[in-house]
């Protein structure tokens, strides 16, 4: 980096340490703010718009049948994805019949609808034993298939992003959309988990 | 906890996930959140003064972000722009204090 290019860098640094710092001894932010969102966009964050798509799938026939018929435009329709969304295919969960998703060589990953991706996903011990042994890596991760249920593991690219479409749980017909989503987590649309009421 | 940002003000991203070249990247970038999470503004004050940065300066990304966070919480008094400079200056010494050591 040339002189000019560090001195603009230490002047960024101060500043954003000053302003840190006076946020936090006015006591407009709580000590571990900042730290708490740093640390969830780094690790683990904002499934929130795919959620809502699978809580909407869930509930609205209709919607599932366009939402595995052409991913990205779906998930268009509730205001997600935008310019960036890529190639989204969304894959369903079944009788039978587990997906789960993992991109052998990086970490492409739908974070329009999954926010950041976690740690373990990008990790290169996740990218290559969920291709060599998925039930295992499953069940270590704790998720426990029986042996009848096939497992199709689907590698991303850059051009294509893969959402898993878990199963509704049993037992909660009486919830509504907006419950439904707050049930369903990150994990549940990489398919290392279910979704459990 | 989501980001809206597309189109110019999208932050960088390397497959899918958001870089930051130098800690004060993340720091600021965190500030701006937390900030708006305690409703300090609207996203959307923070959001339409980023395109506005961006769009008027030839800068990285983050220097126009920390520029537009700086504004917004100047504009909003949650900070003084003499207590900032103070501040500044400080660091500033206490950092050549340490690396003259």
């Amino acid at each position: 980096m040339s002189a000019d290019g560090h001195a603009r860098e230490h002047e960024a640094d101060l500043h954003t340490r000053a302003i840190e710092s006076l946020l936090l001894e006015k006591g407009v932010l709580p000590e571990g703010a900042v730290d708490a969102v740093v640390h969830a966009y780094e690790h683990d964050i904002g499934p929130l718009n795919g959620a809502s798509v699978v809580a909407r799938a869930w509930t609205d026939p209709d919607y599932r049948e366009r939402l595995l018929a052409d991913g990205g435009a779906a998930v268009g329709e509730l205001g997600f994805g935008g310019l960036e969304a890529d190639h989204l295919v969304v894959l369903e969960n079944g009788d039978g019949v587990h997906n789960v998703v993992v991109c052998t060589l990086c970490s492409c990953y739908p974070w329009a609808v999954l926010g950041l991706p976690p740690g373990w996903y990008k990790s290169p011990a996740y990218r290559s034993r969920m291709v060599l042994e998925p039930r295992t890596l499953l069940a270590e991760m704790g998720l426990e298939l029986d042996d009848s249920v096939e497992i199709r593991v689907w590698d991303s690219s850059a051009d294509i992003r893969y959402l898993v479409l878990p199963r509704r749980p049993a037992g909660t017909e009486a919830l509504s959309e907006e419950e439904l989503a707050a049930l369903v987590t990150r994990d549940a649309m990489i398919g290392v988990a279910e979704v459990v009421p | 906890m989501t980001v809206d940002l597309a189109g110019d003000a999208a932050p960088p991203r390397r497959n899918g996930e958001l870089v930051f070249e130098f800690p004060w990247e993340a720091r600021a970038f965190g500030i701006a959140v937390a900030l708006r999470s305690r409703d300090h503004y609207a996203w959307d004050d923070f959001r339409v003064r980023l395109i506005d940065t961006i769009r008027a300066n030839e800068q990285p990304y983050y220097a126009s972000w920390l520029q537009s966070l700086e504004r917004l919480t100047l504009e909003r008094g949650l900070v003084a722009a003499e207590e900032l400079e103070a501040r500044v200056a400080e660091l500033e010494h206490a950092d050549a204090h340490d690396h003259a050591d």
